[in-house]
């Protein structure tokens, strides 16, 4: 357990937390915006490592690659919306059923292999495991995924100020209270999943070019751990009452906190196979946690603590 | 302005619990009517405002508003002719958005939302004035998420909300009985004074009979489905609770004495 070591993995772990971080706020948007519990999330997070790839493999260059994987991501979102808002199934199971018949297409996608390699050396890739230390600093990982997330929170930023980002907003909040506004809450649900899967494929892309290769188990669990990031974002920086831009950015550095932690345990000598099952009692902890404080621990409200008409 | 032309709904088909809510109910509203709905529990009132908002599809029938035809049309498309107060407060506002973040939502019903601003600097400063004449200091606390409000501040402001936009039609469903009488007066002045100052064509339905003779122009009394009794004019004005209950019994064969009607 030399301490060296673990310092010299966090770079890496940072790296990775900023990639999934960028996943994690597209779980966000759904989870969280649209109130959504969309697992499609499983399969777009193999699906657009895999789009990447080969596309990069066939020739063509990062960004459009990159953007390709975004689309695919959005066609994915896009089915499980439809599943969902016009044959009538839960939003739950529209995911699920999504995610499995993906499992399908990734192959497919993939030359029916269950993986592909990038090799760094040959290709033009714009994040590496490689580069999280000892390069100019406008080529290191670090940078260039942080940039990522900034671009991809201005945007949403914007977005979600727009009519059509607050009536997506309103779709979540109150979908009654929507449509007496005159919001077609279906239309909204599907593009609120198309971007929300877009923005987790896009992850999947760089993730892939991270790693060096596209798997087709890239996004088993993927969800938890973007649920993770969420929460974690929540209870560490719930506190500070900041806008939306800060929420999305608290979600960023959920997901870098958690691959921090998960560096240190892995550190302290923990079998990386048990990594899975660490992941899910993380999370179920804290998504416990709000229930169980307001059940057993629930503190009087102050007497004239609440307002009234 | 509104006209219901014979509309059948039944729940539940091929079920013990199956009910049918309206029986071929006709209604015709004129420009600038504030006509209040009686009836008791179950006489198909709220079906009535459902109906011509949309909620789901009639079985049968058709319904007219402003001349159109929306029968088929879903509920998104009609909200660009309604304005609606609900009687849950929590439904009409969304609770994790600022007030004037909901203004702005209602201030584009009927309207194509793409990516222009979802509100401006020259709205709010429209918003600050309208919150005033609520009267509830609201328009100090614009940022403020909905959520913190009182029951009666949201009803307040879902009221301002169905009518930013002026309505074809407003339809209020019971919008003051979730209320304590002093909230629910105040809201029902601010319903009085908006109704009133833009000639709004209104439907209101109220478990208070009180409020349904002293209010509007014109008074319906709904039962098992139908419109039961239509009084409009002076002889609305001549009403007394005990005329209404008299019509109650009349209509129900005495079964309405232990309705929770009575105790409005």
């Amino acid at each position: 357990m030399e301490i060296v070591k673990l310092f010299n993995a966090l770079p890496g772990a940072c790296a990775q937390g900023l990639i999934w971080g960028i996943m994690a706020i597209g779980v966000y948007i759904t989870y969280k915006v649209l109130d959504l519990a969309d697992l499609t999330v499983d399969g777009t997070m193999a699906t657009g490592g895999a789009v990447c790839i080969m596309m990069m493999l066939n020739g063509y260059p990062v960004g459009l690659s990159l953007l390709a994987a975004f689309g695919a991501g959005m066609l994915a979102g896009l089915v499980t919306g439809l599943l969902h808002t016009v044959m009538g199934i839960p939003a739950i199971l529209s995911g699920i059923l999504t995610q499995l018949g993906l499992y399908s297409i990734n192959l497919r996608i993939l030359g029916g292999k269950a993986n592909q390699a990038i090799s760094v050396d040959k290709y033009d890739l714009l994040v590496s495991l490689r580069w999280v230390k000892g390069v100019p600093f406008y080529k290191n990982t670090i940078f260039v995924t942080a940039l990522f997330v900034i671009s991809i929170i201005a945007v949403l930023y914007w977005f979600f100020g727009t009519e059509l980002g607050c009536s997506i907003r309103a779709t979540g909040c109150n979908a009654n209270m929507s449509r007496a506004q005159g919001i077609n809450t279906d239309v909204n649900k599907i593009l609120g999943l198309m971007l929300s899967n877009g923005i987790v494929a896009l992850a999947s892309g760089l993730y892939t070019q991270y790693q060096g290769f596209a798997d087709i188990n890239a996004g088993r669990g993927a969800i938890v751990i973007g649920l993770a990031a969420v929460i974690i974002g929540q209870v560490v920086f719930g506190k500070i009452r900041g806008n939306f831009a800060f929420k999305l950015l608290s979600v960023a550095f959920g997901a870098i906190i958690y691959y921090l932690v998960l560096q240190v345990v892995l550190w302290l000598g923990l079998n990386s196979n048990d990594l899975k099952l660490l992941s899910a009692i993380v999370v179920a902890v804290f998504l416990a946690i709000p229930y169980l404080k307001g059940k057993y621990f629930a503190r009087p409200v102050k007497r004239g603590g609440a307002s009234h008409a | 302005m509104l006209k219901i032309e014979h509309i059948w709904k039944t729940f539940n088909v091929g079920t013990v619990n199956e009910k049918t809510a309206l029986k071929g109910l006709s209604l015709t509203l004129n420009e600038g009517d504030f006509v209040t709905v009686i009836g008791g529990n179950g006489a198909g009132k709220s079906t009535m405002l459902n109906a011509v908002a949309g909620v789901w599809p009639v079985d049968e029938g058709k319904i007219f508003i402003d001349y159109v035809d929306v029968t088929r049309l879903p509920e998104h498309k009609r909200a660009l002719y309604l304005g609606r107060v609900f009687q849950d407060p929590m439904t009409g506002t969304a609770a994790n958005m600022q007030i004037e973040e909901n203004l702005a939502l209602a201030a584009r019903r009927g309207s194509f939302r793409f990516l222009k601003a979802g509100i401006t600097q020259k709205e709010r400063e429209m918003y600050r004035e309208k919150l005033k004449v609520l009267d509830l200091g609201l328009e100090e606390r614009m940022t403020s998420k909905v959520g913190l409000l009182s029951g009666g501040q949201r009803q307040a402001l879902t009221l301002l909300m169905a009518t930013l936009k002026k309505p074809k039609l407003l339809l209020l469903d019971e919008h003051t009985a979730a209320l304590d009488p002093k909230t629910a007066s105040k809201v029902l002045d601010a319903t009085e004074r908006i109704v009133g100052r833009d000639h709004l064509t209104t439907l209101m339905i109220t478990h208070n009979m009180k409020d349904a003779i002293v209010h509007g122009n014109r008074l319906i009394m709904m039962y098992e489905g139908n419109i039961i009794y239509d009084v409009s004019g002076e002889e609305k004005k001549k009403l007394k609770v005990a005329d209404l209950l008299a019509k109650f019994e009349q209509a129900s064969g005495g079964e309405f004495a232990n309705d929770r009607m009575i105790l409005a």
